[in-house]
């Protein structure tokens, strides 16, 4: 067995908000109709969260069930847990049309955390993240910089981000030097 | 810039989360058309300046291809609807009406 490690390896900066590589997360990309009620249900089981409504992450502890298109959902799990969860997935949706697959090591997770975090993603995402239009639960596809990411808003200071490993190092930098930068001073 | 609504995910989207995918509401001419209808197909396009109908991509966003009814000349975006539609629907003629009276496109108005 190989030692699966993140690909930013734990990286953490400090400061009044802090970007902090989430290290080893469990995702399991599901492609469905997601209005299926066996779907939503194998979901709650492997999870423990309620379908989440367009544009929402339904987070339940340490996992989340997050709502990426109309027919495509996203599965947080902790990183050992994803082959139990895609085994329960292909046994109750056996037959039907849908596709499920282990994306864990494709990703990266950080998170963004602090006074102006959300001031943090604004600047870099073409997203109105005032939170009266961006509330707690809200979850987002759009871009980065330059770069494909998601991210959802767990708490009213905290921020966590999706990206391709691939491209985790400038997402990474990135949010280190938005948030180096400081606040502008709009949200708050 | 250029803010479009996605009707599939329902976000406003910022043109950089979008891609471009031209004229909407083309009629395919495939095997056994002839040849004109085969190049009108390939590759004339209308190029308007007002009212213009376009597929749009949520690339960044839900992924989804939509149809944008918009002006070319002034970006003010009229509608956008499903792209499983094969002519713009009544609502989005009724929209543009509202705006543009004499508008017309291809056979449209």
């Amino acid at each position: 067995m190989s030692n699966a490690i993140s690909a930013l390896e734990g990286r953490a900066v400090a400061g009044d908000v802090t970007v902090t590589d989430m290290g080893l997360q469990g995702m399991i990309s599901l492609r469905g109709d997601l209005s299926d009620k066996a779907l939503t249900k194998v979901c709650k089981t492997v999870t423990g969260a309620d379908a989440p409504k367009p544009l929402q992450m339904a987070v339940a502890g340490p996992n989340g069930f997050g709502w990426m298109s109309p027919d495509e959902a996203l599965l947080l799990v902790p990183y050992d847990a994803v082959r139990d969860g895609l085994t329960s997935i292909n046994n109750v949706l056996s037959g039907q049309h849908f596709l499920a697959s282990n994306v864990s090591d494709a990703r990266a997770h950080i998170v963004v955390s602090g006074a102006y975090a959300d001031e943090v993603i604004a600047k870099v995402a073409p997203v109105d993240m005032h939170p009266d239009s961006f509330a707690i639960g809200d979850f987002r596809r759009s871009h980065l910089g330059q770069v494909a990411a998601a991210f959802w808003k767990s708490d009213a200071n905290t921020f966590h981000v999706i990206c391709f490993r691939s491209v985790a190092g400038y997402v990474f930098d990135l949010l280190a030097a938005s948030a180096k930068a400081g606040p502008v001073g709009y949200t708050s | 810039m250029l803010t479009l609504h996605c009707p599939y995910c329902g976000v406003d989207a910022d043109e950089t989360d979008l891609h471009a995918g031209g004229e909407a509401h083309l009629t395919r001419f495939g095997p056994g058309a002839s040849d004109d209808d085969f190049e009108g197909y390939l590759f004339t396009r209308k190029n308007p300046k007002g009212v213009h109908f376009e597929r749009w991509r949520h690339a960044y966003g839900c992924g989804k291809w939509f149809l944008a009814a918009r002006c070319t000349a002034t970006l003010e975006v009229f509608a956008t609807y499903s792209a499983q539609t094969v002519a713009p629907p009544a609502d989005v003629r009724a929209a543009i009406t509202a705006k543009r009276p004499d508008w017309s496109w291809g056979d449209l108005s």
